[in-house]
């Protein structure tokens, strides 16, 4: 008996159990969730030319995410993701609750404000079609602190603008005094008003038509604010994932992933009694170890990146199961107990290699050629095997070699090898 | 380890069997096709969480409310034993208002009911994905094949990745047959099925390298036996393996979220498959190939030693 080294082998455990005990509660919620963990929308828009038949060149597709960018962080979405993808699309991940179609307006909208001094009504279709040689002024004349507020006298919801060139507003309520100044939005008449005096400051407000509420007028404040995408913004693919349902999912992946853990340990203690304890340790710091790069890494989590790392533990077994197998082989073909552990180790490390390496090409090749969702579970399983390399092989062997040094067992039932002839130890 | 069946010698019967099932499986195809899903089909998919049985006629009305002109068949149920969700299939793109008047009318509709789960994908994008889908899994098998050729040896590569094509194919005449949703998590399954696959069979063919190293065979009877060895010898490592595997994907599929459903009943599938396929598919074939040698060089052959 070598009491150091058992010393030395219970401190490990302690160690691995005491962490994960200790800190996982607080490691797992620095995790970032996936949409289909926590609900929101995906949206992806392809950048389109600005003439039929045109390109779009690779500064002007910089251009367009950098306006997505900035319109998406307006927005004030914790963690939004906004990724380049397939050279000319841009894929907006946005977690959390709020109308899709309002982010939508957010974010591949231009607001087209134009002010005409003239207009007609065409009662066919019932719309006002603007004079465009009396286009007086612009969005682009707008200073970009555009904010929504409520007119003191009328109660009325506006947004209130100044214009950069303030002489000239002046000159157009001077013109146009008492007289209708034509407000189009995005092809869209909303207010004709008349000025009442002359304006100087080039401050003035804009209400009407759909302004009638105040999210409207945040809406159109916002889209003055981040002024114009450099390029038309196509939606070509949405999705959208209820908030409840995505969290009623989570509970559920995560209990049937913690029944899975409980089972699997069972079972390699039932098979491999004290390896199998050692194995089950092992997992225990491959869990943990995996969170913490997750949360080291920003890996956000979806639920096929959830299967993955749950999935990630067979193979962490697998390399266990490999190198017990191997251990029973050797011990059956005579050797003592410690030399079977350390012969048993060292050749079934090639075979978890090749073994391992395989699965993490396709894991590769997943995710180069994926998107979206394959893209986190190529992530998930590529850590995955890498931690379990580290922990069911480096920590496992240690584990193993420090148990059977201590000499603390000599029977090799406790390796889960039942000895069909004598076997000395 | 003497009277053990002989996996290698009994192995045309392995093969006739992977032949049925790949028969039977190409005519599912050929018969029925995938029911892709929108990831991959232009259209948009409503998943409505009812949180009550779904009563399609009610469903109908909603759509019919909005506005939105459903086909025949649109509607199909799901969500496990008691089908409280709808899952509705448009050929047309909803637009941003569509898919909040679906969301105004669902709430008001249906009380109970959780937010819908829309998605909308665009022809093109729907092709791209497709196309991406496929060549991710013929290059991850080009890898696969390299590396384990410069390993091993290419018979063994070519011998692995047949196992696994053969893996793969079988999860997806599962899915042709009984109908089911193949989207973009389906593409996540067969590719972790593939790796799973080949990391089974890789430690068998290990295992035969090594068994191999000490004394090359001089002949097939030689040659069938030490594959035969190598599989039982590591039968227990593929057996216990595979089970635990199999534990983690079946707790998943019964308790897991109804979202990854589908994506667990690939693995299932693909996992029995796989553990099949590395033991009595990928070994004997490899057997089958390297065999032919002995009767190139001798025709007429030594007396093979006796065992």
């Amino acid at each position: 008996m070598k009491w150091g080294r058992f010393a030395a082998f219970i401190a490990l455990v302690l160690v691995v159990v005491g962490l994960t005990v200790g800190t996982s509660q607080q490691l797992w919620k620095s995790i970032r969730l996936g949409l289909d963990l926590q609900g929101g929308f995906e949206l992806l828009y392809q950048v389109e030319p600005n003439t039929p038949g045109g390109t779009v060149s690779a500064q002007g597709v910089q251009a367009a995410l950098q306006a997505v960018t900035t319109r998406v962080n307006s927005l004030g979405v914790a963690s939004p993701v906004i990724q380049l993808e397939n050279k000319n699309q841009i894929r907006v991940d946005l977690a959390g609750t709020f109308s899709q179609a309002q982010a939508e307006a957010y974010i591949g909208q231009t607001a087209d404000l134009k002010i005409y001094g003239k207009a007609t009504y065409n009662a066919k279709t019932k719309t006002w079609v603007p004079d465009p040689k009396t286009l007086l002024i612009t969005g682009n004349d707008i200073k970009p602190d555009a904010a929504a507020g409520q007119n003191p006298n009328t109660g009325q919801y506006e947004v209130d603008v100044t214009f950069k060139n303030a002489k000239r507003w002046q000159q157009i309520t001077q013109q146009y005094l008492g007289k209708p100044l034509y407000t189009f939005l995005n092809g869209q008449m909303i207010t004709d008003p008349a000025p009442s005096e002359v304006i100087y400051n080039g401050q003035t407000a804009i209400s009407g038509g759909d302004l009638t509420t105040l999210q409207a007028c945040q809406t159109l404040a916002q889209e003055l604010n981040s002024g114009a995408l450099p390029y038309p913004l196509k939606l070509v693919s949405s999705t959208s994932v209820g908030p409840s349902l995505g969290a009623a999912s989570l509970k559920a992946t995560m209990w049937a992933g913690l029944g899975a853990v409980a089972l699997i340990f069972l079972f390699m203690l039932l098979l491999y009694r004290a390896a199998g304890f050692i194995a089950d340790i092992a997992l225990v710091a491959y869990a943990y170890l995996l969170l913490l790069t997750f949360a080291g890494l920003h890996v956000v989590l979806t639920l096929p990146g959830l299967a993955a790392l749950v999935l990630g533990i067979g193979m962490a077994v697998d390399a266990n199961i490999i190198t017990y197998e191997r251990i029973k082989d050797e011990l059956r073909n005579g050797r003592s107990l410690q030399s079977s552990v350390i012969a048993g180790n060292k050749r079934a490390l090639r075979t978890i290699i090749d073994a391992n390496a395989t699965t993490f090409i396709a894991g590769a090749v997943m995710y180069w050629f994926g998107q979206g969702d394959i893209r986190g579970f190529a992530v998930s399983l590529m850590l995955s095997i890498v931690v379990s390399l580290i922990t069911a092989v480096l920590l496992s062997r240690a584990m193993l070699l420090l148990y059977t040094r201590s000499n603390v067992v000599k029977r090799p039932w406790w390796f889960g090898y039942r000895a069909r002839k004598a076997v000395e130890s | 380890m003497k009277a053990r069946f002989n996996l290698v010698r009994n192995r045309k019967w392995f093969f006739m069997l992977s032949g049925a099932i790949t028969v039977a499986g190409l005519i599912v195809f050929l018969v029925s096709g995938f029911n892709l899903g929108t990831d991959f089909v232009a259209g948009s998919r409503v998943q409505l969480q009812l949180n009550q049985p779904v009563n399609t006629a009610k469903v109908q009305q909603l759509f019919q409310e909005a506005g939105i002109p459903l086909d025949e068949g649109a509607i199909t149920t799901a969500g496990g034993p008691g089908k409280q969700a709808a899952v509705v299939r448009l050929t047309e793109v909803l637009t941003p208002a569509q898919v909040n008047q679906i969301k105004t009318l669902e709430a008001k509709m249906f009380p109970k009911s959780q937010s819908a789960d829309i998605s909308t994908v665009d022809p093109l994008v729907a092709k791209q994905t497709s196309q991406k889908a496929v060549w991710a899994v013929l290059i991850a098998s080009l890898f696969i094949v390299i590396y384990v050729a410069i390993r091993f040896e290419y018979r063994f590569a070519i011998s692995g990745i047949v196992a696994l094509l053969h893996d793969a194919f079988i999860v997806m005449s599962a899915f042709a047959l009984l109908r089911l949703e193949v989207d973009l998590t389906f593409v996540a399954a067969i590719l972790t099925i593939v790796g799973y696959s080949i990391n089974d069979t890789i430690v068998i063919f290990d295992r035969i390298r090594e068994n191999l190293k000490g004394k090359p065979p001089a002949s097939m009877e030689e040659l069938e036996e030490v594959v035969n060895r190598s599989l039982w010898q590591t039968m227990t490592r593929s057996i216990n393996t595979v089970a635990t595997v199999l534990i983690a994907a079946l707790m998943l599929y019964f308790f897991g979220g109804t979202s990854i459903r589908t994506f667990t009943f690939a693995l299932i599938v693909g996992l029995v498959s796989g553990a099949y396929s590395s033991i009595f598919i990928a070994s004997p074939l490899w057997v089958t190939w390297r065999g032919r040698q002995f009767r190139k060089q001798k025709p007429s052959g030594e007396v093979p030693q006796a065992n």
